[in-house]
């Protein structure tokens, strides 16, 4: 079963797999996929996703073959799709992180095997969706009716775009605060409240007083033409101690990572600070998605 | 009253949403170096439009995947196929729920448009959804 976009499943579908990814980090649940192997095929990079989705192959008892595009066939003139048939004689399954969008849905098209998505340029991260949804579910008790404050650049941050599809199913409120030029697209926003019925704020300025959870990204330079407009963006939207004064007791600040300067380093000691336990939930929810993909 | 020569042989799109005929006439292919003769008639009063475009091409049939794009343009534009000088058949264009193998993604960050691949688009409301890069887009932006 691929995963290559969060409009692909269905509610019952991310509680599926919630629910798998809360039975295996409580230990109640240990998936067993020996002799079966992962693929990672990253094209740009990464952190979290790639190592989080091999720690997690293997705890699920799976080898591991990772494809480095910088020492293989590519710089050969081989193309993308295929590299994709070559890899999937070598795993059972492929977890594909490019930068060009739909790219990886390319890639399930032509694979045989299941496909995950690892994230297509500015279009989908539907695993990060999942680890935020389990991360709210794990800190807040639920996600139904709860204020999520999507914050920072919504206009190219991917993992912000899948979310507020993924909040939405689960009939969250969604504030959308993003500086001017950076907002949430508006098909996207059209697109969830006819889907969902649900409610989205738009801001342009923070204020976390009604906030339940505060969902931080960074400005994502790396998809602005202009370099000097992101170091702008990046100047003018920065998270203080101060603004989180008269925030909701127990709210909750979340961030899907790498943080650049969008958050002040001194809110990452306080209690509401859970960006780090976020960034380690990614590894029994993608072993609950390779458990799910393999399973199916 | 402008007048244009019958054709013996090839398509007429009539009812063509006045200022989509240039549009229409590129996207047939018989803008540049087209040997046979082609006509494009712009703001022609009409009943139903007020003012519509026609397009005339000897020697050419519309495919249906054309047929498909011309929709796009403008939905309502009919199509008449003359064979011996008179109508074979005639029918009006309509807009697919779902294109396949015609239309480009306007998104140039779009696999589509850097790979080959067979281009979907599925309708959602009055837009189309690529299939690949998800972005939804309006109907002429395909063409």
């Amino acid at each position: 079963m691929d995963l290559i976009s969060i409009r692909d499943l269905e509610k019952k579908e991310v509680e599926l797999i919630l629910d798998s990814a809360e039975k295996i980090h409580s230990g109640k649940k240990k998936p067993d996929h020996s002799g079966k192997i992962l693929a990672t095929l990253f094209f740009e990079p990464s952190t979290r996703t790639k190592l989080s989705f091999q720690s997690a192959a293997q705890r699920n008892k799976m080898g591991v073959v990772d494809f480095l595009p910088e020492t293989s066939s590519l710089k050969k003139g081989e193309s993308f799709t295929d590299t994709v048939r070559i890899l999937e004689g070598y795993a059972d399954v492929l977890v594909v992180r490019h930068p060009v969008e739909g790219s990886v849905r390319l890639a399930a098209d032509v694979c045989e095997r299941p496909v995950i998505n690892g994230g297509d340029g500015a279009n989908q991260h539907p695993t990060q969706t999942l680890i935020d949804l389990f991360s709210i579910r794990k800190t807040k008790g639920k996600i139904e009716g709860m204020n999520v404050h999507l914050v920072g650049d919504l206009k190219h941050a991917r993992a912000m775009r899948s979310l507020a599809y993924g909040l939405a199913m689960f009939n969250a409120k969604i504030t959308a605060v993003s500086p001017k030029g950076l907002e949430l697209p508006k098909a996207d926003v059209d697109e969830i409240k006819a889907k969902f019925g649900c409610s989205i704020a738009v801001r342009d300025t923070l204020d976390p007083r009604d906030a339940d959870v505060l969902y931080v990204c960074r400005i994502q330079e790396e998809r602005f033409a202009d370099p000097m407009e992101a170091k702008r963006m990046k100047e003018k939207f920065m998270i203080r101690k101060d603004d989180l004064k008269n925030a909701k007791h127990g709210l909750v600040i979340l961030h899907p990572l790498p943080k650049i300067n969008e958050i002040e380093s001194s809110i990452d000691s306080m209690p509401q600070a859970k960006y780090f336990e976020q960034a380690h939930y990614g590894v029994p929810v993608r072993q609950a998605i390779l458990d799910w993909a393999l399973s199916k | 009253m402008l007048k244009v020569d019958v054709i013996e042989n090839g398509t007429v799109v009539d009812h063509i949403k006045a200022g989509s005929g240039l549009k229409v006439f590129v996207m047939l292919g018989v803008a540049g170096g087209y040997s046979e003769r082609a006509a494009l008639v712009m703001n022609v009063p009409s009943k139903r439009l007020g003012k519509k475009d026609i397009v005339k091409i000897e020697g050419k049939t519309v495919s249906e995947d054309a047929a498909s794009m011309i929709a796009l343009l403008s939905p309502g534009a009919s199509i008449n196929i003359i064979e011996n000088s008179k109508v074979a058949k005639k029918y009006v264009v309509s807009v697919p729920e779902r294109l396949r193998g015609a239309g480009t993604c306007p998104n140039p960050n779009c696999i589509t448009n850097r790979e080959e691949c067979v281009r979907e688009f599925t309708k959602e409301g009055e837009r189309f959804r690529c299939h690949y890069c998800e972005r939804l887009v309006g109907a002429e932006e395909l063409v």
